[in-house]
């Protein structure tokens, strides 16, 4: 039995060790597209001048998250714009104005700065030749000229502040509208297939192809100006920082971000050195900026994602193992305990870390970004599953003679438990933790979708900058590691499971 | 040594030992034989109190069976169950050892005994180290004796110790676990379905039929003075068999 305790032990040890201690003051936060992230790069650049010490910035999938985690603390500042606010983190809410809208946010601790300058909303680009031909520089140009072909994405064409309003609000003619997807659209507008097309005004796209941007001159489109949204506690613990960006109000407009998102998404130039070069631009600041080889990169993401996969599967092991026995033992309860994990695994990921998140917020647990727990458990819940029911099986295949043999020589239930039937059972419940830790080294890819590091966040990088080998850097690693996973318990079979079961299993082979 | 009082067993509503009392004789070696489905390995369960009756007590030794004392009692009974029921993921010595591992004997102490008792039932030291699958038959069969064995029990109780072994090896072994009744002196319950095995180990014999006691008494009582129509119904079927075996 003290074996036992020993090896739960070691496991909790191995599960729980910290690799990196990391200090943290200062948490900047950022949506997952790269404008968000280039301004979240900005204050950490701006944020380390004043002396603060700053990790990565977190990139966390949707407002709702951010917006959250920003109230709970686990970011301390993040970009966002004044539309989303009055659409999303204030909706239902009559907002008149931007004062009364810094207003609101002042009540739940969080302070707004003023625009930085640019809008990212949507408009209507053409390309500049076209446009100069049929002389149009604003929307309502376009009520002279009803040929014109639109092609719209599908979004826009959906949307409440879309095509069919904007069509009324100017009173627009054409009839010809092709609905195609967004990113599509631009290169159907290059080729000339169609005249017009949706964009949105800080779009590196608008750059690329060289497009004008119609102007909105009947203020059709909402706005969409960027601001920071920062915790108001920072004006009394960062007095220094709150001033920097009140500085930066005003100091980027819409082709200015035009400009930084084209660096990051055209030329492939880093998100901080984007951010650096601006500041060197604007402010003659000076940032140092240290450029991660992909060798040191991956290696972050090894440890980030082992630590996921140990932090999870390990405690799994040890409360999936001992529910499994009573699973077993206890017929009506096992079927209980079979039922709930099973359902737990039906859970969509993301939906599970929605609901495990103000869960764990209200257990007073950081539940976002890099070191929370969130991702960790839900890892932990989805790996229970296959190690219940294979212990739950392995127990429950043991023949009655052999249980009767054990009882007949006199052994207590505990004993009979140790010396007879968990090595009688190891084989099938080491196949069980082997899937689970197969499944979690997949899954733990999910974690980049709160920020928590691991393969998945090259993952997801390279699919926001349409980057293959960065989608590589994340999908390969995790791929060996899923086969070195495998590779690894076939050997510890070699430990743990007694000789005699692997003879025998090898004499039914033959 | 062995005192039943008035016990019975059901599953479900399948009465499987109607209510009988029996004693037996301590130093003597004892069969209990039927048909199948009689009910002897469940009357030999009760008596190692592996199943709880339904009515009455089970007495070893004057001590009245109960859920508290079974563990202890039952370290001083051996059970060779009906195919070994050795355990796979050990060796032929630990399976005999594992008791006496838990009990904590000493290793000397232990390597001496399974000396012992692999010298009385002639079986090979190198096979210790063997695990059952690498085992034969009759070899499996001695490793779950001297597993029964191991701790000097005061009972040796056997279920169909026999039945799986190929006709030579069984009359080999017959002969052989004879001898080592003999040499042991014990009190051993057998339970078999052949009355020529019953007849050549037993000093008594019990005989059942559907959960009731048909006879019980020596084999020549059970031979020339049955009780009525099914013993010499049984014990004729039984001799006619092994006639015809020996016929050449």
């Amino acid at each position: 039995m003290i074996r036992y305790f020993l090896m739960a032990l070691v496991l909790l040890l191995l599960a729980f060790t910290p690799l990196s201690c990391q200090r943290e003051q200062f948490r900047v936060g950022a949506k997952k597209f790269t404008e968000s992230v280039i301004l979240g790069e900005i204050i950490t650049h701006l944020a380390r001048g004043t002396g603060l010490e700053v990790p990565r910035v977190q990139e966390l999938g949707g407002t709702r998250l951010l917006f959250s985690a920003l109230c709970q603390g686990d970011i301390d500042v993040y970009a966002e714009y004044t539309g989303t606010i009055r659409e999303e983190i204030l909706a239902g809410q009559d907002v008149q104005d931007a004062a009364h809208m810094r207003q609101i946010l002042r009540g739940q601790g969080i302070g707004m700065t003023e625009p930085l300058g640019f809008n990212n909303t949507y408009a209507l680009a053409m390309k500049k030749d076209v446009a100069g031909q049929h002389s149009i520089r604003r929307i309502s140009d376009l009520t002279r000229h009803p040929d014109l072909t639109l092609g719209f994405g599908h979004e826009f064409v959906d949307r409440q502040d879309g095509w069919r309003n904007l069509r009324k609000h100017y009173g627009l003619s054409q009839s010809e509208v092709k609905g195609m997807d967004h990113d599509l659209a631009y290169r159907q507008l290059d080729a000339g297939a169609v005249d017009v097309i949706d964009a949105y005004t800080t779009d590196a796209k608008v750059k690329q192809y060289d497009l004008l941007l119609l102007e909105d001159d009947r203020d059709y489109f909402p706005h969409y100006n960027a601001i920071f949204l920062f915790r108001l506690e920072l004006e009394h613990n960062a007095p220094r920082l709150v001033e920097v960006l009140r500085q930066l109000s005003g100091r980027i407009d819409d082709q200015t971000m035009a400009g930084l998102n084209a660096r990051v998404e055209l030329s492939r130039v880093a998100e901080n050195r984007v951010a650096a070069e601006f500041l060197q631009d604007a402010f003659g600041l000076d940032v140092d900026v240290q450029q991660e080889t992909a060798g040191a990169r991956i290696l972050r993401h090894t440890v980030e994602h082992l630590d996921l996969v140990r932090q999870s599967l390990l405690p799994a092991v040890l409360c999936a193992v001992p529910l499994g026995v009573l699973a077993a033992k206890q017929r009506g309860l096992g079927q209980g305990v079979l039922a709930v994990v099973g359902v737990i695994q039906t859970i969509p990921s993301l939906a599970l870390l929605v609901i495990l998140m103000p869960l764990i917020h209200w257990l007073g647990l950081s539940s976002i970004g890099q070191g929370s727990i969130t991702a960790v458990v839900a890892l932990f819940l989805y790996s229970l599953l296959p190690i219940v029911r294979n212990t739950f099986t392995g127990l429950h295949d043991i023949s009655p003679q052999i249980h009767e043999s054990a009882k007949a020589l006199g052994l207590p239930a505990l004993a009979r438990l140790r010396l007879v039937e968990l090595p009688l059972a190891s084989r099938t419940i080491l196949a069980g933790i082997k899937t689970a830790a197969v499944l979690n080294v997949g899954f733990a890819t999910l974690g980049a979708l709160i920020g928590a590091g691991g393969y998945g966040q090259p993952i997801l990088r390279g699919i926001r900058l349409n980057d293959t080998s960065l989608i590589l850097q994340g999908a390969i690693p995790a791929a060996v590691l899923a086969i070195a996973t495998q590779g690894l318990f076939e050997l510890a079979e070699r430990f743990w499971v007694p000789k005699g079961l692997r003879l025998a299993a090898r004499s039914i082979k033959t | 040594m062995l005192e039943l009082k008035g016990i019975s067993k059901k599953y479900d509503d399948t009465v499987v030992v109607h209510p009988l009392s029996l004693m037996l004789r301590a130093e003597a070696t004892h069969a209990i034989i039927g048909p199948s489905g009689c009910g002897k390995s469940t009357l030999l369960r009760l008596m190692t109190g592996l199943v709880t009756p339904d009515a009455g007590t089970v007495s070893f030794e004057g001590d009245v069976l109960t859920k508290t004392n079974a563990l202890a009692v039952r370290q001083k009974i051996g059970y060779v169950i009906q195919d070994g029921g050795l355990f796979p993921h050990l060796t032929a010595e630990d399976n005999v050892t594992l008791m006496a591992q838990y009990l904590g004997w000493a290793a000397e102490r232990r390597t001496d005994r399974v000396a012992q008792l692999a010298e009385l039932t002639h079986f090979p030291l190198d096979g210790l180290r063997r695990f059952p699958v690498q085992l034969s038959g009759g070899q499996r069969q001695r490793v779950s004796l001297m597993r029964a064995l191991m701790l000097d029990p005061h009972l040796l109780v056997l279920d169909e110790p026999l039945g799986a072994l190929d006709p030579m090896i069984r009359s080999e072994l017959q002969a052989e676990l004879k001898e080592i009744f003999a040499t042991l002196g014990k009190t051993v319950v057998l339970v078999t379905h052949d009355m020529g095995e019953a007849v050549f180990f037993a000093e008594t014999v019990l005989l059942l039929r559907d959960g009731h006691v048909v006879q019980q008494g020596t084999p020549q009582q059970l031979l020339h003075e049955p009780a009525n129509e099914f013993v010499t119904h049984f014990v004729r079927a039984q001799r006619a068999v092994s006639w015809e075996a020996e016929a050449p």
